[in-house]
């Protein structure tokens, strides 16, 4: 049920974001989904790949610390209401966003979005009992 | 328990007058024995008569171990050779290793301050003194063995290593007293564990700790993991060995100095002057009984201050802080003495923090500004900014509290922070003073 995200610290000058990019392109990883969390000082790097493994490989090779986090893919109706809907699930459970970034790609007409909860466990059973499908990573992986 | 009430408990009015006496005999006798010191006296232009109040205590040159190499082996000793029982010496990391040595009334006095020091830590005759200190040119095992027995304790003349032995002679013998370095009680508390040994199940009630530097942290770890009381030692070879200093199990705060037999003075690291009582500064050492190997000022390099104030176990000598950090690479920031050693203890106390960083200090106008770098590990990396904020602000917190300084704390990419020769330079000071 749950995707494994990776997570790449980032110091905040220029060609960073370059410098992982290219050590994945290298490595013939590819980034599914990512998000960029900045400071003034720092930046967290989440990327969604299509081999969670190999990727932090390399990126520890290369010298970057890198962090696994187990978040969920969720599938979202692709119309007004479908994230709402979501979410008050969750407040519903008193269960916290920790943050959440957006799929490029779509699953059957249906949007895919990336969550990170507080309480993950939990979260899954909340939205199985609410009918929202999660996707699970091996579906993620190869999208 | 006070083992030696007369002297421990002297009124510091005849505790000085003490001080005073001993130290005027030992001067004389350096001078007239140690071509070397009477050299560097004659160059200072002071004289054995000059010293005639403790104050002028200060009119001497200072010793370091640069004089010690230079005198390799034995030309600081103050006794013809015949009179020389024992040698010691300590691992030299660069070169020559120090040596010293001891007469007879040398290793009696010694025997005296570890049985002071171990009674200080709650020891007492049939008890059973576990000393895993290392045996053999380091001063740790035999300055303590000689000790627990002065006590009258049983010892067990361990020394260091094979911990899962350790253990079962724990277990089988009853040791009550554990003596060793703190890194090597945790150790044992690790082997412990593995051996699915409880702490509790052991006699172990007490551990004397000295030789390296540690931390309350760990002393909170060795009490809670080993379920015994530990107790901070200090001493170091060129003044004595383990015996100069020791805590109270009343207090655990603080380290007696046994100043009847060495004068301890704080002096600031750069100006060599004496330190007003209480504050910090590098730590000096006078003997005032040694017969074959005395030090005149010796200058320890390591950063305490002392402590005047009453102790509630009775004794009258200051106590001195618990080392906080080396003079090597000192700063001063907006007039405070800073070691980067301080620092570092900061950082090693967070959970996870490894000890790569650099500080940076900066003038922005007239103001001093510090950064400090610290790579981020894995270890205490998450995907949460949250997280790593806070770890920031606590770190800055925590500088803030122990060092009376605010400074910014970065966080950087592992390896960021130059090494050469896998040393880091810790400090980078951009002020042009």
């Amino acid at each position: 049920m749950k995707v494994e995200q990776i997570s790449i610290f980032l110091e905040n000058k220029s060609g960073r974001l370059a410098d992982v990019a290219g050590v994945l392109a290298a490595a013939g990883v590819n980034i599914r989904a990512l998000s960029l969390a900045d400071t003034t000082d720092f930046g967290i790097l989440r990327l969604i790949v299509d081999d969670t493994a190999k990727a932090k490989e390399v990126l520890k090779e290369h010298g970057f610390t890198v962090g696994r986090t187990e978040v969920i893919a969720v599938e979202v109706l692709d119309k007004p209401g479908g994230l709402a809907h979501i979410l008050n699930t969750m407040r519903d459970a008193s269960i916290n966003v920790e943050y959440m970034y957006a799929f490029v790609q779509k699953s059957g007409g249906n949007a895919i979005i990336i969550f990170r909860f507080d309480e993950l466990e939990k979260a899954i059973e909340v939205l199985q009992k609410a009918g929202v499908r999660i996707l699970p990573g091996e579906e993620i992986y190869s999208i | 328990m006070i083992w030696n009430e007369e002297f421990e408990t002297l009124p510091r009015e005849a505790l000085e007058a003490l001080q005073l006496k001993r130290l005027q005999h030992q001067i004389e006798r350096v001078y007239a024995a140690v071509p070397y010191y009477r050299g560097k006296m004659d160059e200072a232009g002071v004289k054995p008569a000059d010293i005639k109040t403790l104050k002028d205590l200060s009119r001497l040159p200072f010793t370091t171990k640069e004089d010690l190499r230079i005198n390799y082996p034995f030309g600081l000793f103050a006794v013809p050779f015949d009179q020389v029982v024992r040698i010691h010496a300590s691992s030299g990391t660069t070169g020559k290793p120090t040596v010293v040595g001891y007469t007879k009334h040398d290793i009696d006095s010694w025997a005296e301050l570890m049985a002071r020091t171990l009674s200080a830590g709650g020891a007492h005759k049939g008890d059973v003194v576990h000393n895993a200190y290392g045996y053999g040119l380091f001063t740790g095992g035999l300055g303590a063995h000689y000790g627990a027995e002065r006590l009258g304790a049983a010892v067990i003349p361990i020394s260091g290593g094979n911990s899962k032995r350790q253990i079962m002679i724990m277990q089988d013998f009853g040791s009550t007293v554990l003596m060793c370095t703190p890194s090597y009680a945790l150790n044992l508390a690790d082997v412990m564990k593995e051996m699915q040994v409880e702490p509790a199940s052991l006699k172990l009630r007490v551990g004397l700790f000295g030789a390296e530097p540690w931390s309350e942290n760990m002393r909170e770890e060795i009490q809670k993991r080993l379920n015994l009381k530990a107790i901070d030692i200090f001493g170091l070879s060129e003044v004595m060995g383990p015996g100069v200093a020791s805590e109270c199990i009343e207090e655990q705060h603080g380290l007696h100095v046994f100043e009847d037999f060495f004068i301890p003075e704080i002096v600031d690291p750069k100006t060599m002057e004496p330190m007003p009582l209480g504050e910090h500064g590098e730590l000096v050492f006078t003997t005032l009984t040694k017969e074959a190997f005395p030090v005149i000022r010796y200058r320890t390099k390591d950063i305490s201050r002392l402590i005047a104030e009453p102790c509630s176990c009775g004794r009258t000598f200051y106590r001195m802080e618990r080392i906080t950090g080396r003079t090597d690479d000192m700063l001063i920031i907006r007039g405070v003495n800073v070691f980067p050693s301080q620092i570092e203890h900061v950082l090693m106390s967070i959970e996870g923090v490894e000890p790569h960083y650099q500080i940076f200090v900066d003038r922005e106008g007239s103001l001093d500004v510090v950064e400090v770098q610290v790579e981020v590990s894995e270890n205490i990396f998450s995907d949460e900014v949250k997280v790593l904020e806070k770890l920031g602000k606590r770190i800055e917190r925590e500088i803030k509290d122990l060092l009376g300084i605010s400074c910014k704390i970065k966080l950087v990419e592992p390896k960021t922070i130059q090494r050469s020769e896998g040393k880091a330079k810790r400090v980078i000071d951009n002020r042009k003073l």
